[in-house]
């Protein structure tokens, strides 16, 4: 095992395949000097400044240069800075990328990683802090990946790069610093939609995914004190997701809290409890929920930040009410 | 840098094969998008169709300049650039039905003809959706260090969206092999593209990005296929992206549906009094061609056969609607 931060992970996942395969190549703004994070450091250096391109602040046509530069057989990372950016290039992610194979009859293969880290950053406010992965899981064409520690970001990032779909990457922001352990040696591609079992308990399951993970291990462990024991999942990949070991664990749990750090509503939490509730029949599921933000955007003011976020405490109470109930 | 082209000056360089294989090129694209607006008032073709009458000097003038390696992206209004790009008229046809054995399996329609096999990267319904791609496949074939061009073709209106500012810098800024081509029929969709548009227009924009270009008159393929090939030979020298201005007239409205009584009906009279067609038709006649009426016939009855073909071919296999979305995680159920 070696030490690392996810920004690392990533670091390693992306020279690795840029080392294996000369298609592969990175745009975006300010990757040139390392990116945001220091998640391109030193590849200037070694990739020269034709694989590793800093851009104007173009997104639409960061995005969409990336689409093409693909339909000529390049396979491009495009760097949107942070997600809050995508905004700007909606058209070409929405209409053109996720549309192209299948608007032209089979004929396009848009293989391109969107990296978009994502969600809150302490005090960043409501344009640098959101999370709205539940919005391209309703998107026809994409893969999203949301990885919540170093070894999947590095073996998630592997598939994503090798990946002939196009991959809508999330890292997490908040976590990206944050000290992490993962294998040492070439880096192994995850495949996407299998979960990851964070903790076993049969007294309910939490499926969870991003920056909100450790939260809920902090959660699991206060409740395990109290004697609630949590099946924990990570679903790592919101699509596809891993329905089966969600089932498979409510199956046997009979209770269901989807924790993420998204607004609730309209979140992908409503969709897995949707599933489960399908899947199971309601005689097999005594209770199925969603903890998320309110309906608000993110505020700047630490106390205002502190109101909204989904915290610790709040899962805690969310799953002690779910497993007694 | 030239600004205008006369047809006189310019033609006399233009040995006849290929003045005719402009006029082959422009009569297929004419009696393609003729037959088409026949059959869709005769219900055969569902959905709107875009069509480009009285522009088809522009597509024909610049893609005569193109290998099959070089790419062009296209708009809405993307039937004469995929012609004559190489693409197949009858399996275009068989797309513009919604038939199996069409260019997307019926999953595209008129907006969506792509043809990858020659270069045709896609008409876009989006305005200035092709810009972007244009680039970017222009970045890419550099990287790949291949010899290949790009061209992008967009109207008058996409002027007015920021991709078409980013596009231009980007490929100014990496000195990338592309030929923008504006296709400047006058309107926006509906509106006078003067009266929605604040200064001198696409060459002074694109001049404050390093882009120079030349302006031509788009009815006269003559001219544009000199201006083109002029600037397609500096493009393809490494001197970073060129932009061709085609000022051209739509005769038709902006969809099949729409029968254009907004039109000035001068104007129209005017533009079809000067239209590019027959231009070139006095052109080869003066010089001594032959056959001009018999392309012009044979153009027709090609696409009376395609359309009859497409009328006749199976619609495609409904459990298809599930094929191409994606390799992982594609869903296989109703």
């Amino acid at each position: 095992m070696i030490d690392v931060t996810l920004v690392d992970a990533g670091r390693l996942a992306v020279q690795q395949e840029m080392r294996r395969d000369p298609r592969v190549w990175v745009l975006g703004e300010d990757v040139a000097r390392g990116g945001l994070w220091g998640q391109y450091r030193g590849f200037l250096e070694e990739f020269g400044a034709e694989r590793i391109v800093s851009t104007p602040i173009s997104e639409s046509t960061i995005m969409g240069a990336g689409l093409g530069a693909a339909l000529v057989g390049t396979r491009p990372i495009i760097e949107m800075r942070i997600f809050d950016f995508v905004m700007c290039a909606m058209d070409e992610l929405v209409n053109q990328i996720a549309k192209i194979r299948y608007m032209f009859g089979g004929q396009a293969r848009p293989a391109v990683v969107v990296r978009m880290p994502h969600g809150m950053w302490r005090n960043s406010a409501a344009q640098h802090s959101q999370m709205l992965e539940s919005w391209f899981v309703h998107l026809p064409g994409v893969i999203v990946v949301a990885p919540s520690c170093a070894a999947d970001e590095a073996g998630l990032m592997v598939s994503a790069i090798r990946s002939d779909d196009p991959v809508l990457f999330f890292d997490p922001k908040d976590l990206w610093l944050a000290a992490d352990r993962m294998p040492a040696g070439e880096i192994q591609p995850i495949p996407f939609g299998k979960a990851r079992r964070l903790h076993e308990g049969g007294d309910l399951t939490i499926v969870t995914w991003s920056a909100i993970v450790p939260k809920v291990m902090e959660a699991v462990t206060l409740l395990a004190a109290q004697g609630v024991h949590a099946d924990v999942l990570d679903l790592r990949t919101l699509w596809p997701w891993d329905e089966a070991a969600v089932l498979a664990s409510v199956k046997k749990t009979k209770r269901l809290l989807v924790v993420h750090e998204a607004v609730e509503v309209g979140g992908f939490g409503g969709e897995i409890v949707a599933r489960v509730i399908d899947q199971l029949g309601t005689a097999h599921v005594k209770v199925a929920r969603r903890l998320g933000a309110p309906r608000l955007p993110i505020p700047f003011s630490p106390p205002l930040e502190n109101q909204i976020r989904v915290t610790t405490e709040k899962i805690v109470a969310a799953a002690m009410k779910a497993a007694r109930e | 840098m030239p600004k205008k082209k006369s047809s006189e000056k310019a033609g006399s360089g233009h040995n006849l094969a290929r003045l005719t294989e402009l006029y082959n090129t422009m009569t297929r694209i004419r009696a393609f998008e003729e037959t088409a607006l026949t059959a869709h008032k005769a219900g055969e073709i569902p959905g709107p169709l875009h069509v480009s009458i009285g522009q088809e000097g522009v597509a024909a003038g610049v893609c005569i300049n193109l290998t099959r390696e070089d790419r062009i992206t296209s708009n809405h209004r993307g039937h004469g650039h995929a012609l004559a790009k190489g693409a197949e008229a009858s399996r275009m046809f068989l797309e513009l039905f919604g038939r199996a054995g069409g260019y997307c399996g019926g999953k595209g329609g008129s907006m969506h003809i792509a043809d990858f096999s020659v270069g045709m990267l896609g008409a876009n319904g989006v305005v200035t959706g092709g810009i972007p791609i244009a680039v970017g496949a222009a970045q890419g074939l550099k990287m790949l260090k291949s010899k290949a061009v790009v061209v992008c073709f967009f109207g008058d209106g996409a002027i007015n969206r920021g991709p078409f500012l980013e596009g231009l810098n980007w490929a100014a800024l990496y000195n990338l092999p592309v030929l923008f081509v504006c296709e400047d029929n006058g309107v926006a969709a509906f509106t006078a593209t003067a009266s929605v548009t604040a200064g001198p227009g696409v060459m002074a924009r694109a001049a404050s990005l390093g882009v120079s270009g030349v302006s031509v008159d788009g009815n006269d393929v003559v001219a544009v296929d000199a201006a083109a090939a002029h600037l397609l030979a500096e493009v393809r020298g490494g001197v970073g992206p060129r932009l061709l201005h085609a000022k051209t007239y739509r005769w038709t409205g902006h969809t099949s549906t729409d029968a254009a009584a907004w039109r000035d009906p001068v104007e129209v009279s005017a533009a079809k009094a000067g239209c590019p067609i027959a231009r070139l038709k006095s052109l080869l006649i003066e010089r001594g061609a032959a056959n001009v009426e018999a392309i012009a016939q044979a153009a027709a009855g090609e696409m009376t056969a395609c359309r009859s073909a497409a009328h006749a071919a199976p619609w495609p296999d409904p459990a298809t609607a599930f094929d191409d979305v994606q390799d992982v995680g594609a869903v296989r159920h109703v």
